[in-house]
């Protein structure tokens, strides 16, 4: 059997090419993510591209800040908001996207695959 | 069988229409439009339909041809001056006094009134008259020659506007009225003392309780009338106005039911007892009413016509007669039940004798309920008031809050939203009432976020936002619960507030600004709205890197994202004029990349479908064959449409697409609360639609008419008449003035309709700063629009030409190529995106 969990990760792009509060989106593997590095101290965050309300992968291109003390970004489609450490949307507690490990290795950022967190099992195999 | 045949060979149906008053006028209107069929309007009066509401403004210097209503439709035959004599239902025809004989398939009688004249000895000496036509005020205005003395009989809504017209006339003015009080049908006792004591104090003399008996020879004067109490007056003229009847002579002749006291019955179809005849305005009877009022009649006559075109869902179920108006120079607004006469209705009253302000309100037996209202001298919460009683609004839990001087922040919130009833449908993307705002603002909402978390309101297209917002306001102050007008959690002041700190303190960054005045990191409402304030302060190019994570997405890469992501492209136009080649350049650049092609509302072409990484592509294309970013995506000024003008148009009277291309080219890219919107029409018959548009100009004879704060959108709204006979010069210097007030003082995302009607004061308020520079603010305001103007650049243009800029147009940071999950279906030959029942 096949390991389910392995340690790979993307690279996506430097660390300066990531402007501050300004998203990026990536393909890792063939998920879209949407990274975000912002500023001061609190470092790089990926998550779903896709905004599960419009469908649409937009959400590298929301607005970042803080509501109720939570870090979110805001999709520029219907403007709910999504904790970036949790993926929760902060208007629905029923929705909530995937967010991803990211880490910067040597001015790299990486984002660990998908297909690395959920088993690679399907309904009919399992 | 009838001559004239319809053009698709079916032979027309043939309208006839007896009356040309205006509830007539306005059916003819309608109905021209219905296929298949032929109007002809015979009317007694020798000219064709005008404004007898405006009446008095003949004497007020008003020409027949200003009461002139728009010509009746070309299709329609109008016989002016030929009276209809009688009708035979059976051959279905009408004859008239010029023995014309004509058949009808459908009768429409819209014959209007006559003015009651009692039956007083000497009714018919010459100098007595009527006030109903043209041709009455002539003779009137014929009297008052060498005349010193007028006397209206009768002192209801149409006597006071005689003894208005009288004293336009400049004649001593008296008023005898039958009945105790002044205007008996619409005020109460106390009203009418108060509209009295207000007349009488403009110099009319006011008698009531008065009989007349007999008018005889006078000695002084041509006449002296005689009062069964024993008093007499001398007077050179004599005006009746003591009432209309409907008139329903035709009708009864020809065997139609009537009315016992007058008028033709009708159902709510407006059909009378005979099915081919219609009846409607002041001659028909309906539930044993008759609608002396225009607006009820023109009910009528839309619901006639919409029957006439087949639409049987049409019906008239009777109407509202509240009424406000200018009186002798007095307000005065009737609602409802404005004689508690209702069983269990009781009233408050509010008098103030030294202002001369009269108002009353009648409640329902509980107390929750508006029944009726009285107002004399102050009109302004009419509207408010009628709202509240036409929508059955709860009342506040004092209702003499409603008429009580408002002085210290009491009594139900200002806002034209708390006139809406609960049913008015708020966000139409939700389907969300304002009832259902309501509720959750009662359950403990009390933010934007909150109302929005609960009933979802304005998260769709967010166009209701303001509304919602405004609503919020309106409902926490209502339950006394202090109104956040903060900007969001960040920033403790409004969009005003942080644009006067931003100038003042010379602030030039999001990050300034929240380190002196806020707190967090901000969010997706204040960035964009610092944003928008730097921009409108500074005009910086809004790529620069500070500002690039405060942006909306549309800002940022200055397109328009669709719902899949994708981005749409609109090219500057300006005023709509393009040249063949640029239009072929357009053409050429959306084939190459696949663009699917609109025509916009404001005259320019969207271009829809490019993603990120394809838009300096295109716009290096655009750039080349000379087109400029048209700020599609920003909440700037937008488009300034024109007609043609008269350049090619034979009825244009200014070169309006000159204008709206100097006005465009003067403020495009102009950074603003709201987007704006405008247009240039080269004569009054306004084909740019000038009027729906923020700032809105007609040419005319004289100049230019500058109109302002109109909108189309959700909640249409006409502009103001703001200024008139304007050269070049002065109207873009008000132009300047407006725009940049509005840019200074409006709320985010407020429109500048709201804008005007939430500044206290509202156009009269904005006149006085524009125009009169009341704050002595004009100066400032030329010298930052100069500023503005002066340091334009296109966006686009500086986009394409800085390599450090163009970095971020990538789809994926860590790749070249597109997005190909993307999945489009092709459409009437242009591919569109798929439906997600498409896409799987």
């Amino acid at each position: 059997m096949p390991a389910m969990y392995s340690a790979a990760w993307t690279t996506v792009c430097d660390l300066d090419a990531l402007l501050p509060d300004v998203g990026v989106r990536a393909l890792v593997g063939d998920t879209q993510v949407a990274v975000f590095r912002l500023s001061g101290p609190d470092g790089v965050f990926a998550i779903d591209a896709f905004d599960p309300f419009s469908g649409a992968p937009v959400l590298s291109r929301g607005i970042v800040g803080d509501v109720k003390g939570q870090l979110v970004v805001a999709s520029p489609i219907y403007k709910q908001h999504f904790n970036l450490h949790t993926g929760q949307c902060l208007e629905d507690e029923a929705v909530a996207i995937r967010t991803f490990p990211v880490r910067v290795v040597d001015g790299h950022v990486q984002v660990r695959q998908p297909s690395c967190v959920y088993p690679m099992t399907s309904p009919s195999s399992a | 069988m009838t001559a004239t045949t319809h053009r698709h060979g079916l032979p027309n149906r043939q309208v006839v229409v007896v009356g040309n008053g205006m509830v007539g006028h306005r059916f003819v209107e309608l109905a021209a439009a219905i296929p298949g069929v032929a109007i002809t309007v015979l009317g007694e009066e020798p000219r064709a339909a005008y404004d007898r509401v405006h009446l008095s403004d003949y004497f007020a210097g008003a020409s027949a041809s200003d009461l002139a209503l728009p010509a009746a439709p070309s299709t329609a035959t109008v016989r002016a001056g030929e009276r209809v004599t009688a009708i035979d239902r059976e051959s279905k025809a009408v004859r008239t006094d010029r023995g014309r004989r004509i058949g009808y398939d459908t009768l429409v009688l819209a014959t209007g009134s006559y003015p009651f004249v009692p039956p007083i000895d000497g009714r018919d000496l010459p100098h007595c008259h009527v006030y109903r036509t043209i041709e009455d005020l002539d003779a009137i205005a014929a009297s008052g020659a060498g005349a010193e003395v007028g006397v209206v009989v009768g002192g209801g809504l149409l006597g006071l506007e005689a003894a208005n017209a009288l004293t336009n006339m400049a004649l001593a003015t008296h008023v005898v009225e039958f009945a105790p009080g002044l205007m008996g049908t619409q005020l109460d006792d106390g009203g009418g003392t108060m509209l009295r004591g207000m007349i009488e104090d403009l110099g009319v003399a006011v008698h009531t309780g008065k009989n007349t008996l007999r008018i005889v020879p006078g000695e002084a004067a041509r006449h002296r009338m005689e009062f069964a109490d024993g008093d007499s007056l001398e007077t050179d003229l004599v005006v009746f106005s003591a009432g209309i009847r409907p008139r329903d002579e035709l009708a009864r002749d020809c065997g139609l039911a009537t009315g016992e006291r007058g008028g033709i019955a009708v159902d709510e179809s407006c059909r009378t007892s005979d099915p081919d005849i219609f009846a409607i305005g002041e001659c028909a009877l309906y539930d044993g009413r008759i609608f002396g009022l225009v607006a009820p009649g023109y009910e009528m006559a839309k619901v006639a016509a919409s029957v006439l075109a087949g639409n049987g869902d049409a019906t008239f179920h009777g109407a509202d007669m509240s009424t406000k108006l200018k009186l002798l120079g007095v307000d005065v607004g009737s609602i409802g039940d404005a004689h508690c006469r209702t069983r269990g209705a009781s009233a408050y009253t509010y008098i103030d004798q030294r202002t001369r302000v009269y108002k009353r309100i009648v409640v329902n037996r509980t107390g929750k309920k508006l029944l009726g209202a009285v107002l004399v001298g102050d009109t302004a919460d009419y509207g408010m008031l009628l709202q509240t009683m036409l929508n059955e609004l709860a009342l506040p839990k004092h209702p003499d809050t409603l008429i009580l001087p408002q002085r210290d922040g009491g009594g139900m919130p200002a806002g034209a939203v708390c006139a809406l009833p609960d049913s008015a449908q708020i966000c139409s993307c939700h389907d969300v009432s304002k009832g259902a705002i309501v509720a959750a603002v009662a359950d403990g909402a009390s933010t934007l976020g909150a109302v929005r978390g609960c009933t979802k309101a304005s998260t769709g297209c967010g166009g209701c936002a303001p509304l919602v917002t405004q609503l919020l306001n309106a409902e926490l102050e209502a339950r006394g619960i202090e109104i956040n007008t903060d900007l969001c959690e960040h920033f403790p002041h409004t969009r005003q507030e942080l644009y006067h700190l931003v100038r003042v303190e010379s602030i030039q960054s999001f990050d300034a600004l929240i380190a002196a005045h806020g707190r967090g990191r901000g969010c997706d409402i204040c960035k964009p709205a610092v944003t928008s304030i730097l921009a409108a302060c500074w005009n910086d190019h809004v790529l620069t890197r500070p500002h690039a994570p405060l942006q909306d997405t549309n800002d940022h890469f200055l397109a328009n994202m669709q719902k899949n992501g994708t981005y749409s492209i609109v090219p500057r136009v300006p005023g709509g004029e393009i040249t063949p080649d640029k239009l072929i350049a357009l053409g050429e650049v959306a084939k190459k990349y696949d663009l699917y092609t609109k025509v916009t509302g404001g005259q320019r072409i969207d271009l829809f479908g490019a993603q990120v990484h394809e838009l300096p592509l295109i716009w290096r294309e655009l750039i080349d064959a000379g087109f400029e970013t048209g700020h599609a995506y920003g909440k700037a000024v937008r488009t300034v449409k024109s007609c043609v003008g008269s350049t090619w148009c034979r009825y244009g009277v200014l070169d309006s697409v000159g204008m709206a291309i100097a006005i465009e080219n003067r403020y495009k890219g102009l950074r603003a609360p709201h987007k704006l919107k405008f247009a240039v029409s080269g004569c009054t018959r306004e084909c740019a639609e000038a009027q729906s548009k923020d700032v809105g100009v007609i040419a005319t004879e004289i100049g230019w008419n500058l109109y302002v704060c109109g909108n189309g959108g959700m909640r249409p709204r006409h502009a103001d008449l703001f200024a008139t006979g304007l050269d070049d010069a002065a109207l873009i210097a008000l132009i300047d003035r407006f725009l940049m007030f509005y840019i200074r003082t409006a709320d985010r995302l407020q429109r500048t309709s709201v804008w005007m009607e939430n500044l206290e004061g509202g156009l009269d308020y904005l006149k006085s700063v524009i125009v009169e520079d009341s704050l002595g603010l004009v100066a400032d305001l030329e010298a930052e629009m100069a500023h503005v103007v002066g340091t334009y650049e296109c966006e686009w243009k500086a986009t394409v030409e800085d390599p450090e800029k163009l970095k971020r147009f990538r789809t994926f940071v860590n790749s070249d190529e597109g997005d190909d999950s993307l999945v489009f279906v092709r459409e009437r030959g242009q591919r569109r995106p798929a439906l997600a029942s498409e896409a799987a």
